[in-house]
Parts: C-alpha cells; sequence; structure tokens
C-alpha cells in the first residue's frame, strides 16, 4: 500500500478502451486562429501552436492550416489524379491504385511562405509564438515517389515545368521547376501514420521538401508537363517578392535558415527569477541544421545550444539551451546557421531590400523581450 | 537494383515467386481525351470563345462588384490602379499594376472565382469578365473584346516587372 494519500484516480477503475483517442482534458490544445479573409473564413489560416509543443512531430489535429476555398470533402472513390501535357502516355490514376505503388516515409518540416509576416509589419504585435510564426510543421510523410508515375508516363525531354493543380474549389494551382520536383519530391498519401487529413489534402497532395508550402499542392488532382511556367495567379499575383526597386522576384521556393524560441515566448508570463529553459526549433529549406546560437541580451552574446532531436536533411531541430534570469529586463534571440553555411538574418537585413507590405519568406531572428516582471513580448530588437 | 528469385518447393511441385523492386507495378489508365487544366501565356489551355467589356460589364456588377467594388477599387481586394507604384514608398499590387500576363487573369477567374461559386461561369463570361477587369486599369478599350487568340496580344503594364530567382532561392534574402 502506498504511504502517500490516495487521489481518486487511485481507486476506482477508470475508462474502458477507446476506438479512438482524445487527449487529456487537462492539456487540451487548439490551433492559434490568426488570420480569417474579411470576404470568407474559409480563405482564412491558423496555425500550430508552437509554445505548447515540445520535440519535432506535429500533431495532425494541431498542424497549421492555409486554404484558399476551404476544406473540401473528398470522397476518394471520386478522385483522380491525371498526369498530362509534355509525357509520352498521359494517364490518370485513382487513389487505390495509388496505395500499391512503392512509397518512402521522411520527416520534413514544411512552412508556408507567409509565416511570421506580422513581424514583417511596422509594429511588434504583442501575440504568442504560434501566432506569430506556427505557420510551420514537422511530419512524418508517406507517399509515392513522383519518378514512379514519371516512369509510367514518360517525359518529353523538353518538359521543365509540372503545372500542379487542386481539386478544391480555389483549384489552386503552381508551376513547380521539373529538376526541383525530381529531387525528392511525392504524391503524398500519408501523414505521421495516418491517411492525410481533409485539411491537409486527403486523399493525396504533391509534398515538394524544403519549400514554401503553397507548391505543396493539396487534393492534387493534374499534374500537366510544360516547356514554360504557366505564371499562374499564386505565382505572380501573390507568392512573389517585390523589391524596393519595383522589380519582382519570382519563384523563390526554398524556404531559407530560420530558428524561433518557442519557450520562454510572447504572452508567457514568467513567474520570477531563476533557472528556465530556452527552447526552439530551427530548420532550413537548403538542408539540415549545423547550429543555433542562443542569446539573452538582444545579440551581444551567443551561447551554442544543444541540439536535442536527431538531425536530418530538411528537417527541424528541437534545441534548448539552461538560462539562469536575474529578474533584470531581457532580450532572447536565437540564430541558426545550416549546413550549406547560411546565416540566419537579423530583421533589418532580412528585410533590406524588399518593398513595403507583406514579405514572403520573411526568416528574421525572433526577438523576445522579458520584462521585469516576467511579461514575454514580441519585440523588433 | 538487386534481384531476389526464390524458388519455392511446393507438396504439388515447383512454383517461382519472384520478388524485388525491379517488379514495376503501372496502374495508370488512358488520361480522358483533350484533358486540360491551365491557361498559360503562350495562349495553351485557353478555350475558344469571346467576350466584351460590355458583357462583361453587366456580369461584373452582378457576380464581382460586392467583393472588388464597382471601379474595381475596394479596399483589400483591389484589382484595378495602381500602376506606376511598384517602386514607391506605397506599391500598391492590382491585376492592372502588377500581374505581368493577361492569360493569368483568366485562368485565375476561370478555375477560382466568383468565391463561394467557383466554375459557374462559361468560357465566353471567363472572357467577358476579363475583358472588363482589364478594361478597370485601362489596359483595353470600352468596346474592345477578347477571345482566345487576342488574349495573349494583352501587354499588361507590369509585363517586364519580373524575374526569376536564382536557383529559385530568394537571392535578396541569403546574400548578405
Amino acid at each position: 500500500m502506498p504511504v502517500m494519500a490516495a487521489e481518486p484516480w487511485m481507486t476506482t477503475s477508470g475508462e474502458p478502451t477507446s476506438l479512438y483517442g482524445e487527449p487529456s482534458r487537462f492539456a487540451r490544445l487548439q490551433r492559434e486562429r490568426v488570420n480569417a479573409h474579411p470576404y470568407g473564413p474559409a480563405a482564412g489560416s491558423s496555425s500550430t501552436p508552437l509554445q505548447n509543443l515540445n520535440g519535432t512531430i506535429t500533431p495532425n489535429s494541431l498542424h497549421f492550416e492555409r486554404h484558399h476555398s476551404g476544406i473540401p470533402d473528398i470522397d476518394p472513390a471520386g478522385h483522380r489524379l491525371t498526369v498530362f501535357g509534355m509525357v509520352d502516355r498521359p494517364l490518370t490514376f485513382d487513389y487505390n491504385s495509388l496505395l500499391r505503388y512503392p512509397m518512402q516515409s521522411r520527416i520534413l518540416f514544411l512552412e508556408c511562405s507567409g509565416n511570421s509576416y506580422q513581424n514583417t509589419a511596422l509594429d511588434a504585435a504583442d501575440m504568442t509564438c504560434g501566432e506569430l510564426n506556427g505557420l510551420i510543421s514537422s511530419s512524418e510523410w508517406t507517399g509515392v515517389p513522383l519518378h514512379f508515375l514519371f516512369d509510367e508516363t514518360g517525359l518529353d525531354p523538353k518538359a521543365s515545368w509540372i503545372i500542379a493543380e487542386g481539386a478544391d474549389a480555389s483549384a489552386n494551382n503552381r508551376s513547380i521547376p521539373l529538376s526541383l520536383a525530381l529531387e525528392d519530391s511525392m504524391i503524398a498519401l500519408y501523414q505521421n501514420g495516418e491517411p492525410l487529413r481533409p485539411a491537409h489534402g486527403y486523399p493525396m497532395r504533391l509534398l515538394v521538401p524544403g519549400c514554401e508550402g503553397n507548391i505543396s499542392i493539396k487534393w492534387l488532382t493534374s499534374m500537366k508537363l510544360m516547356d514554360q511556367a504557366a505564371h499562374t495567379r499564386e505565382e505572380t499575383s501573390k507568392y512573389s517578392d517585390l523589391m524596393t526597386n519595383g522589380i519582382a522576384e519570382q519563384f523563390s521556393l526554398r524556404m531559407e535558415v530560420k530558428s524561433v524560441i518557442t519557450t520562454p515566448s510572447g504572452k508567457m508570463s514568467l513567474p520570477g527569477k531563476g533557472v528556465y529553459e530556452i527552447s526552439g526549433l530551427a530548420w532550413s529549406g537548403h538542408g539540415s541544421i549545423r547550429r543555433v546560437d542562443v542569446s539573452a541580451d538582444g545579440g551581444r552574446t551567443w551561447a551554442e545550444a544543444e541540439k536535442q532531436s536527431e538531425p536530418g536533411n530538411l528537417r527541424a531541430v528541437r534545441f534548448r539551451i539552461p538560462w539562469q534570469w536575474n529578474g533584470q529586463p531581457a532580450m532572447l534571440q536565437s540564430r541558426a546557421i545550416d549546413a550549406m553555411g547560411h546565416v540566419q538574418p537579423t530583421r533589418s537585413d532580412a528585410l533590406r531590400g524588399h518593398a513595403p507590405g507583406l514579405v514572403y519568406h520573411y526568416n528574421g531572428i525572433q526577438s523576445w523581450r522579458v520584462n521585469e516582471d516576467g511579461r514575454v513580448r514580441n519585440h523588433y530588437a | 537494383m538487386r534481384k531476389l528469385v526464390f524458388l519455392l518447393l511446393l507438396h504439388a511441385g515447383v512454383v517461382q515467386a519472384e520478388l524485388g523492386s525491379h517488379i514495376k507495378i503501372r496502374l495508370g489508365v488512358a488520361a480522358p481525351e483533350n484533358f486540360e487544366s491551365v491557361a498559360a501565356p503562350d495562349g495553351s489551355g485557353l478555350p475558344i470563345g469571346s467576350g466584351s467589356v460590355t458583357e462583361g460589364k453587366a456580369l461584373y456588377i452582378n457576380q464581382c462588384a460586392a467583393c472588388h467594388g464597382l471601379d474595381g477599387k475596394l479596399a483589400g481586394n483591389a484589382i484595378a490602379g495602381g500602376v506606376g507604384t511598384l517602386a514607391g514608398d506605397r506599391p500598391f499590387k492590382t491585376v492592372g499594376s502588377y500581374w505581368p500576363y493577361a492569360t493569368t487573369l483568366f485562368d485565375y477567374i476561370n478555375r477560382a472565382m466568383p468565391y463561394g461559386n467557383e466554375k459557374s461561369l462559361n468560357a465566353n463570361e471567363v472572357y467577358a469578365i476579363t475583358t472588363y477587369v482589364l478594361y478597370l486599369s485601362g489596359i483595353v478599350g470600352e468596346n474592345d473584346s477578347l477571345n482566345e487568340s487576342s488574349l495573349i496580344e494583352v501587354q499588361m503594364p507590369n509585363r517586364d516587372g519580373f524575374r526569376t530567382a536564382k536557383g529559385y532561392v530568394s537571392a535578396s534574402l541569403h546574400e548578405k
């Protein structure tokens, strides 16, 4: 018999087994609802509550969402993937057929090109880490490498672009360089072991590792092979980078080296001076993360953080470093360096050359100011 | 590629089982005839049809103006105006000021508009609304109409305003 006082759950049987799991009622999490389009909530986004998670894997129910015309309710029996254009044999595949193809599984980050865009605004918004930076996830994706389908259709040697299209009402379409897609893209069918959820592309999506999430077309229904880009709305009007000289960069697809401290982070309150673990995530579309430095004095001094998760190509890593808070105002920052040697820039360096307004691919260092009262707040250093 | 061939001896005789990644699975079936998905700047994918500014105006007022404004300049969803602002302090990106190709406008209306009633417009209606939206930015005249041939001849004001990022990497962000 235990000597301690018995808690209620120690003295009676608990709930029976269940067919589908639920989180503890003491640990229910939800996405951050950040941005609903004024003309229709179906065109908005929700982000991952990074400040409430640990490790590197994002639970599917908390994976960020960005939809252009809502989440379609697709019956896979009525869904087709057609590969056509500059191929030898235009072919159509159904869901059950694709399930029989060879698959690969990879743990990869997926980041929206607009992640952290609030930090490109003039004033630092007092928001949580997830609200500001939560359009990033890590999942184990399982699917059919693209080359299996192209082996079957044959490719015209002049084909150089894939125009991928979704089956949702927005029929979102993007041009993807064939050379980039053939590196390691797949038709993803499973996410973290289960069939894709509707919000993430069920029954199938394109997955282009390391690149802006918008080209990993959800609800994928066609791929046209062409010898030129189609210059769709999503790669001209949007997802292009207007510079101060009036010229816009197009097809800047790879995501840059980036990191963010997830705890302590925005809107948290530290209960008092003492030891805290600074922890966060780092990732790069150029490969693996070489190191992450952390500063508690606004970038005057840096210390190398410990990487706590298995590093890997195009994987996010979890980093940590203990911090002794003396109760004085402090400024927490993290700075990632990837295997190619790219160094995460300061906010002002990241914005230099960009025209005013929303900036895609923003990867500036996130600064969290810790006030004397322990309140943590987004800050522009 | 590794080839594994196992010979299995069974009661009834010898059965050869073949295993290995050299075995190709081929389950694609012939795509539908004339399948098409996208209208591109070279005119590929554009359906036959035409529409005028006059026809487009009536459709636009009923189906587009609520979100974009009668003049196409409703704040937050503007599709007209802003020509010449891109290099200034307040760049204003619209169809007229920013989009490099008129085919993009056709393709987008055709697939994704009107919001909430997508793919309800026929080809002539899409040409008509496309023509009217171009008219709102002064790119075509009030008596003009466009079809699958003339649409690709439209010169957008910002036609030369884009460059492809080197290596598909945003050079401005990492070459510092």
